[in-house]
């Protein structure tokens, strides 16, 4: 099948989807994106978030033809023009990256939560970031890292 | 503390005042920006033009007799390009780190479940799975050894034809029997450790590119470029210089890479058909394509003197090791070794046995042998000082090794020895913050499932001690190589660091970047892909790669340093011995100098590095010997919070006490002890591979269960940092040893909680609650 969407905000259109893929292989395979990561494949682990009409997924669990006329945004999509996403930033500087192979997917989960939340408790942030798995950090530089992302995308705000 | 200046912190002797971005810094990874971009590249991420992807079909029995192997219905597919089974093996079936036991394809039998039988090749990887479902293999199913006691029987089935046994050690010293005469309180615990995976993220994966020389390229993730290269000699019948292998993206490792997994298997793919290929693992191959730790039961007997001297300890670890060698005898030793905690005791009988049966291999893991010591030995203590009635951590310190103590295996530990300084910070920590907390139901046991609002809920704290080898044993020849170039790239210096040592997400680049930093003082440094273009860095395990590759990026940098010296003395015509390098020149004390970019410009100065520690002995008669390089301490502190009632736990507080030796990057070692502990509280509350009848029952991360954000409370760390003798700087390995303490201190927490045995991780609810709790289903061990 012919699959039309918005990713990152730009137009795609691939051809020759099997019904059976998911939005996930349509990304790393089919449209080069592969930041989106391939970890359970079964929605247990968030490596693989993305926006998807504005609502935070597991890529894994989309049935491509379910993404048709879609706007997506995948982590790729979140850096800034000028260099790395104040969270992107956050995340290499607390040390909250490793292997990194769970790092897109926290990111675009932080930056989901810090659009809904400015300023998050510890709790708050354990909450939303409960479904994705890091096997590296014991994520105590991980919720350091969004505090860190938080302050300062406060501070640009007020600085606005 | 020797070597090791005020507060136990080591001064790093440098050539220049601060270098920036050098060692002993909070530098942060090199690899980040692209990481959390989502552009670095994965070993699952690579393409090429008219690749093709491989898939492995694996036996569904445990044990079984292959009696065909049926291909036609899969070739026959327009979109399959070939179905390979052993007999399109090149070289030798067999493959194995230790000894080549493991088919690379089963030919008459089968050993586990998920043993891989044949490959297809397709063009997409649902074809290639299609194809997989039509390959028809048929088998004669045998009864599997489950049980690794029942293995060992006389009477037993054989695994392999030599018997079950893969590999045993037996230590004693002095005379237990005369010895257990002078004891007071004797304790006796059996305890038992589920089969936990290293659960990296990043699967299995690799693409493997034919060569016209008839040789082929392989991008994999690995931790050993060159344990691999051998093996796939072997099996591919090609010599060295005909693979050309590259470390690609790792996604996490912990062992679990240390064994081949794609990569004869993706190679034998792309020779067959003149195409790249591309293997990827989905996560429940994962749990089939790789070995995990070793459960284990262990036997314990412990005598002590009123007063709480140990005076003997009898024990028996055995391992169930799966169908096939690959590190069990390594992690036989370490368990051996390890066995009696870091703990003086001159009389001792430890049998160390891993069996062959046909649950999964089992192979390395981080902490290798010393997790499954570390949780009997600790509980046996917690026992012993429950029964002389004495405070845990006073009866660890009247027993805690010291400079020139024997370990079980009879070696002397040098200095730093640092087990009765990490007991006394344990105690000085600040008491846990009071329970109950803000109210917020999000921090009491079962959390959001909104089970308590605090009835039943009773807090417990617990503390545990290990110890772990570091590097290679027992008269491994174990080193590493590095080469360093110093160039001049527009008009300025630039220093390429070139090892073959997989950085699998431990931080390795960003320290052999310091190393250079520090010793060259320039600040363009460029760590080059990890390949078999350079010479042989050895494992990214064992909590060797700072040591060892550190090691050759110094000794490789002090070497162009050298070169460098020499070259501005031949053109000033000054003596070399009044020459050094200073930031970016290279001068006479009276100031008369050279640029660094001068000196390179025609002719960049490059210097290629062997490091060998020094050198250890296999273990002699009654296990006794100096098999080990040097050793690492870590200790923990747990705090619990338990739901009596409904059986559930929430660890409160984790405090990692530890020497790491001189830190190179307080940052990375930080991440090792975050990291480290937390797979340490998997095992204690939810990690096991659970396997009936030789079947995995749980190949996923829904049944699987990994440690989330929820489970896991901030871990602190007080760090020592007690300068090695020896080593680079003074660092000590360090990446395993929070993993190793970090059970125990849990379990002894939930005991002190509830005051049941829990004799058994991970711990279950049905633990906490059932009466005469910890009986379990011995056939599922």
């Amino acid at each position: 099948m012919r699959l039309k969407c918005t990713v990152n905000g730009e137009a795609q259109e691939v051809d020759g989807v099997w019904e059976g893929e998911s939005l996930l292989y349509v990304l790393r395979e089919r449209m080069a994106l592969p930041g989106s990561k391939n970890a359970c494949e079964q929605g247990e682990c968030g490596s693989c978030s993305v926006y998807l009409n504005g609502n935070l997924v597991c890529s894994c669990l989309v049935a491509a033809g379910q993404a048709e006329g879609a706007d997506i945004t995948t982590v790729e999509g979140l850096a800034r023009e000028d260099g790395l996403h104040p969270i992107q930033r956050a995340f290499v500087e607390a040390g909250a990256v490793q292997c990194g192979f769970c790092t897109p997917g926290f990111v675009v989960a932080t930056h989901d939560l810090l659009r809904r939340n400015a300023d998050p408790s510890e709790m708050e942030i354990r909450e939303a970031l409960a479904g994705n798995l890091c096997r590296c950090t014991g994520y105590t530089k991980i919720v350091d890292a969004v505090r860190l992302a938080a302050e300062r995308l406060e501070l640009e705000r007020r600085q606005a | 503390m020797r070597g090791a200046g005020q507060d136990g912190r080591t001064a790093v002797r440098t050539l220049f005042e601060r270098p920036a971005l050098g060692v002993g810094e909070r530098v942060v990874r090199q690899d980040g920006d692209l990481k959390v971009k989502g552009e670095f590249a994965f070993s699952s991420d690579l393409w090429m033009e008219g690749m093709l992807w491989g898939v492995t079909v694996r036996s569904s029995h445990p044990h079984a007799r292959i009696t065909s192997i049926e291909t036609g219905a899969a070739l026959a597919l327009a979109s399959v390009h070939a179905v390979l089974t052993h007999e399109d093996v090149p070289g030798r079936k067999t493959y194995g780190i230790k000894r080549a036991d493991q088919p690379v394809l089963a030919s008459d039998r089968v050993r586990y479940q998920g043993e891989p039988v044949a490959l297809v090749v397709a063009d997409s990887p649902e074809a290639a799975r299609r194809g997989a479902r039509k390959v028809e293999v048929s088998y004669e199913p045998l009864d599997p050894v489950v049980d690794p006691e029942l293995a060992l029987m006389p009477d037993a089935p054989r695994v392999h034809d030599q018997g079950n046994v893969t590999a045993s050690l037996h230590i004693r010293r002095g005379d237990v029997v005369a010895a257990a005469g002078a004891a007071d309180v004797i304790v006796e615990g059996e305890y038992e450790i589920g089969m936990q995976d290293q659960a990296f993220l990043g699967p299995e994966s690799g693409l493997a590119v034919p060569t016209p020389d008839g040789g082929v390229e392989l991008y994999v993730a690995t931790q050993n470029l060159y344990f691999d290269l051998d093996q796939m000699c072997e099996s591919l019948a090609l010599t060295r210089d005909q693979i050309r292998m590259t470390v690609a993206g790792v996604g996490g490792a912990f062992g679990g890479r240390e064994d081949l997994s794609v990569q004869i298997h993706a190679c034998m793919l792309a020779l067959h058909t003149g195409r790249p290929v591309k293997m990827v693992y989905s996560r429940e191959e994962s749990f089939y394509g790789h070995v995990h730790r070793h459960p284990g039961r262990l036997r314990y007997e412990h005598g002590a003197t009123r007063d709480g001297r140990l005076v003997y300890v009898r024990a028996r670890l055995l391992l169930d090791g799966g169908p096939y060698t690959s590190s069990s005898p390594s992690v036989c030793l370490n368990a051996g070794s390890t066995a009696v905690g870091p703990y003086r005791c001159d009389d001792i009988d430890v049998e160390s046995i891993v069996a062959f049966t046909n649950n999964p291999p089992c192979g390395a893991m981080r902490g290798f042998g010393a997790v499954q010591a570390c949780f009997a030995h600790e509980a046996q203590m917690d026992r012993l000082a429950a029964a002389l009635d004495l405070d845990p951590i006073e009866l660890r310190r009247r027993n805690a090794v010291e400079v020139g103590s024997a370990v079980a295996t009879g070696q002397q530990l040098e200095a730093p020895v640092p087990v009765r300084e990490l007991l006394e910070r344990l105690e000085r920590l600040p008491p846990p913050a009071a329970a109950g907390g803000d109210g917020d139901l999000l921090l009491l046991p079962g959390g959001t499932s909104n089970t308590t609002h605090g009835e039943g809920v009773r807090r417990g704290v617990g503390y545990a001690v290990g110890f772990k080898n570091v590097g290679f044993s027992a008269g491994f020849d174990d080193y590493s190589t590095a080469r360093v170039r110093v160039s001049a790239v527009h008009d300025q210096p630039l220093v390429e660091v070139h090892t073959s040592a997989a950085e699998v997400g431990q931080g390795g680049i960003v320290i052999h970047a310091q190393i250079a930093r520090t010793e060259l003082g320039v600040a363009d440094v460029m760590v080059l892909p990890a390949d078999t273009d350079v010479g042989d860095s050895g494992s990214t395990s064992a909590s060797r790669q700072s040591w060892l590759t550190g090691g050759a990026v110094q000794a490789a940098c002090i070497a162009v340093r050298e070169e460098l010296i020499r070259r501005a003395a031949g053109r000033l015509g000054e003596p070399e011995d009044e020459m050094r390098l200073v930031e970016g020149r290279v001068e006479t004390a009276s100031g008369l100098g050279i640029e660094l970019v001068e000196l390179v410009a025609a002719d960049p100065a490059v210097a290629v590095r062997e490091y060998r520690p020094r050198r250890t002995e296999p273990l002699g008669p009654d296990g006794q010997g100096h098999a080990h390089m040097a050793f690492s301490f870590a200790a923990h502190r747990a705090v619990v919070d338990v739901d009596v009632e409904l059986g559930l736990a929430r660890v409160v507080e984790l405090v990692a006490v530890l020497d790491v030796g001189t830190m190179l990057n307080p940052l990375a070692v930080e991440g090792q002890i975050e990291g480290g502990t937390a797979q340490g509280l998997g095992l204690a509350l939810m990690e096991e591979v659970k396997v009936n009848g030789g079947i995995v029952a749980n190949p996923s991360f829904t049944d699987y269960l990994v440690p989330t954000i929820l489970d896991v409370p901030r871990i602190d760390s007080e760090i020592l940092e007690l300068a090695q003798p020896d080593s680079p700087y003074g660092l000590n390995g360090m990446a395993e040893a929070p993993s190793i303490s970090s059970t125990p201190a849990i379990v002894a927490a939930l005991r002190a909680a509830t005051g049941r045995p829990l004799t058994r991780v991970p711990v279950q609810p049905t633990d906490i609650v059932a009466a005469g709790a910890a009986i379990h289903d011995l056939g599922a061990a």
